[in-house]
């Protein structure tokens, strides 16, 4: 897609340094003369976003180790010596918690707007599984991340996610052992956890350097599904075009994040982790943080140890699957009249799941998180698959050229700009 | 020429076979010690036993004490308590177990107190059977630590312990 470098060195230096490793003239073809499709709406931003706060989740996270403590002793403390005596630590510490939280939401709407579009299709699956994969390393990182200030919700949810692995048959006590380091939660995990939680995010860059990657070689998908026929009509470069856009929707995106933390900070987090973790005291209510809730409630939707551990996990690993489970050959929802309505009864299940995992797992609710867990998986599992066999799409337009002519001008003009597009060149 | 084109293996596949298979051993060996240190270390496994003077505990209390890091629930049970938990007929349990199975004395009942669904600590006195009740994903444990009703799979754990007297018990 991006084809070969057309990248040319003004200075001498330059053109002695790229004959010898040419990373200008790949940072160019990436970054500055990458075509991109003209009609790219605001969704596309977010992967621009993502990257925006995976670094500042790094450098945040890089200087809060410099004043974190990662003993069961002194975790606690150190959090609130972050908070109370490090300057600029209260700063430092929302905007880590508060990113991660920020890391979610881009990431849940950035896969969302796969979804609708049907990014995950041809020739886009590893792009998509590379995706998959960012998204579990991000929980992973997430999850251990929260354990660190060592609050009661940390230590407790600690313990409840660790012990998804005591329901393994057979070795699945040794796992769960093997993971604490111990018989229970303790200080041994709290140090591989945070030695873990600084590993992660380096694994998540380079696999976003994959995913990077993979999106160059096939190319960005855009808003119609149809692909890029002609690079000088269907696309623009990416800078100006893409650098601008996607530098607007960051700071917007920053004045949405300033708010929480400067406004709401602990609006997103849990009170009872302000209180030290207690190995013998389970909070009466324990929830995950709000980005694992719909998972969290699908576990809690089976009535079965192993069942349950195997539904949230499954919840995930379908998401691998899903460029073979949709059968439809119309990639772009906007296509899919019906595919759209079911769409977005997913999204509403999905808040629905989000809900009901922040609720007491008794009555109403486990029931109505059973309907919803169904068709979490129906839509995936029977329904994609289903309808690209029996859904009739509406006609495509010609080229993504056309398509953004169709809406400057009105019908009839833009039949008949198609038809002399080529010549008017 | 057609000895030049076989496909019999020779002396030089073989050693190729063999150098790999000893490089991943190799490999493998060193592996293991990377994985072994995740798992409890001596200090962790020295824990000392835990001992516990049951005098100060009136019928139908609880007690928590902590033992390998995770609490330990000493119940001093009153008879109606031990009658529940005794003429509870197995074929309405989950996980079938005799209550005489899981006292060494009726009136003590020795139980580890993590539920067996996801970890958390029961609360004590309630839920539906008057034994536990776990708050995190609503498991109903009876007056023997029996999983009555729940998503947990198995009854409460019964710890390794022994009356050093009649008063006085050691966990572990």
């Amino acid at each position: 897609m991006s084809g070969p470098s057309t990248y040319v060195p003004k200075s001498a230096i330059g053109r002695w340094f790229e004959s010898r490793l040419p990373i200008m003239g790949l940072m160019h073809s990436s970054f500055v003369a990458y075509p991109t499709p003209k009609n790219l709406n605001y969704f596309w931003t977010f992967g621009g976003i993502l990257s925006l706060m995976l670094g500042v989740q790094i450098i945040t996270g890089i200087v809060l180790a410099m004043h974190y403590t990662p003993h069961v002793d002194y975790a606690f403390q150190s959090v609130e010596h972050i908070m109370r005596d490090v300057n600029w630590g209260w700063f430092l510490r929302y905007t880590h918690a508060n990113g991660a939280s920020m890391f979610f939401i881009a990431v849940y709407i950035h896969m969302l707007r796969g979804l609708y579009f049907g990014s995950y299709k041809a020739p886009r699956e590893v792009l998509w599984i590379l995706g998959v994969v960012i998204f579990l390393l991000m929980m992973a990182t997430a999850f251990m991340g929260y354990v660190l200030p060592w609050g009661q919700m940390s230590f407790w949810g600690a313990t409840v996610i660790t012990n998804l692995f005591s329901a393994i048959p057979l070795v699945g006590e040794s796992i769960t052992t093997w993971l604490w380091g111990g018989y229970s939660v303790d200080n041994p995990t709290l140090n591989r956890f945070f030695s873990l939680h600084y590993l992660l995010p380096f694994m998540i860059a380079a696999v976003v350097v994959l995913h990077v990657w993979a999106l160059h070689v096939s190319g960005q998908n855009n808003p119609t599904g149809v692909e890029v026929k002609d690079v000088k009509r269907d696309t623009v470069p990416f800078t100006p075009y893409a650098t601008i856009k996607d530098g607007f929707a960051m700071v917007v995106f920053l004045a949405f994040f300033s708010w929480f933390i400067f406004y709401v900070p602990n609006y997103l987090g849990h009170p009872d982790n302000y209180i030290d973790a207690n190995p013998m005291v389970t909070p009466a209510h324990i929830v995950p943080e709000w980005y694992f809730l719909p998972f969290y409630a699908i576990l809690r939707a089976i009535p079965d140890k192993l069942g349950g551990v195997i539904a949230m996990f499954g919840s995930i690993a379908v998401l691998a699957f899903l460029p073979w489970l949709d059968t439809s050959r119309v990639k772009s929802a906007s296509y899919r009249p019906v595919y759209r309505v079911f769409f977005w009864v997913f999204v509403v299940c999905g808040i629905g799941l989000g809900y009901l995992g922040a609720m007491p797992a008794e009555g109403g609710y486990v029931i109505a998180s059973r309907i919803f867990t169904v068709y979490y998986f129906a839509f995936f599992l029977i329904i994609m698959p289903l309808l690209g066999l029996f859904e009739t799409p509406k006609p495509l337009p010609a080229s993504i050229a056309d398509s953004v002519l169709a809406r400057g001008g009105s019908a009839s003009a833009v039949a008949a700009g198609a038809a002399h597009a080529p010549e008017n060149k | 020429m057609a000895e030049a084109t076989t496909v019999e293996p020779t002396r030089r596949d073989f050693l190729y076979i063999a150098t790999g298979a000893v490089a991943a051993v190799g490999a493998g060996s060193v592996a293991w010690p990377l994985i072994h240190q995740m798992n409890p270390d001596a200090s962790t496994l020295a824990l000392a036993s835990t001992e516990v003077d049951l005098a100060a505990l009136p019928a139908g209390g609880i007690m928590t004490v902590k033992w390998r890091g995770k609490p330990v629930f000493v119940r001093h049970r009153t008879a109606k308590e031990i009658q529940e938990a005794q003429a509870t007929p197995l074929s309405q349990l989950p996980d079938p177990q005799n209550d005489a199975d899981r006292v060494k004395k009726p009136e003590w009942l020795i139980v580890t107190g993590v539920c067996t669904h996801l970890g958390c600590v029961p609360l004590g006195h309630s839920g539906d059977y008057d034994g536990w009740f776990c708050p995190c994903h609503g498991s109903h444990y009876d007056t023997s630590g029996r999983i009555r009703k729940g998503p947990a799979p198995r009854n409460l754990e019964v710890p390794q312990y022994q009356f050093v007297t009649d008063a006085k018990v050691r966990i572990g």
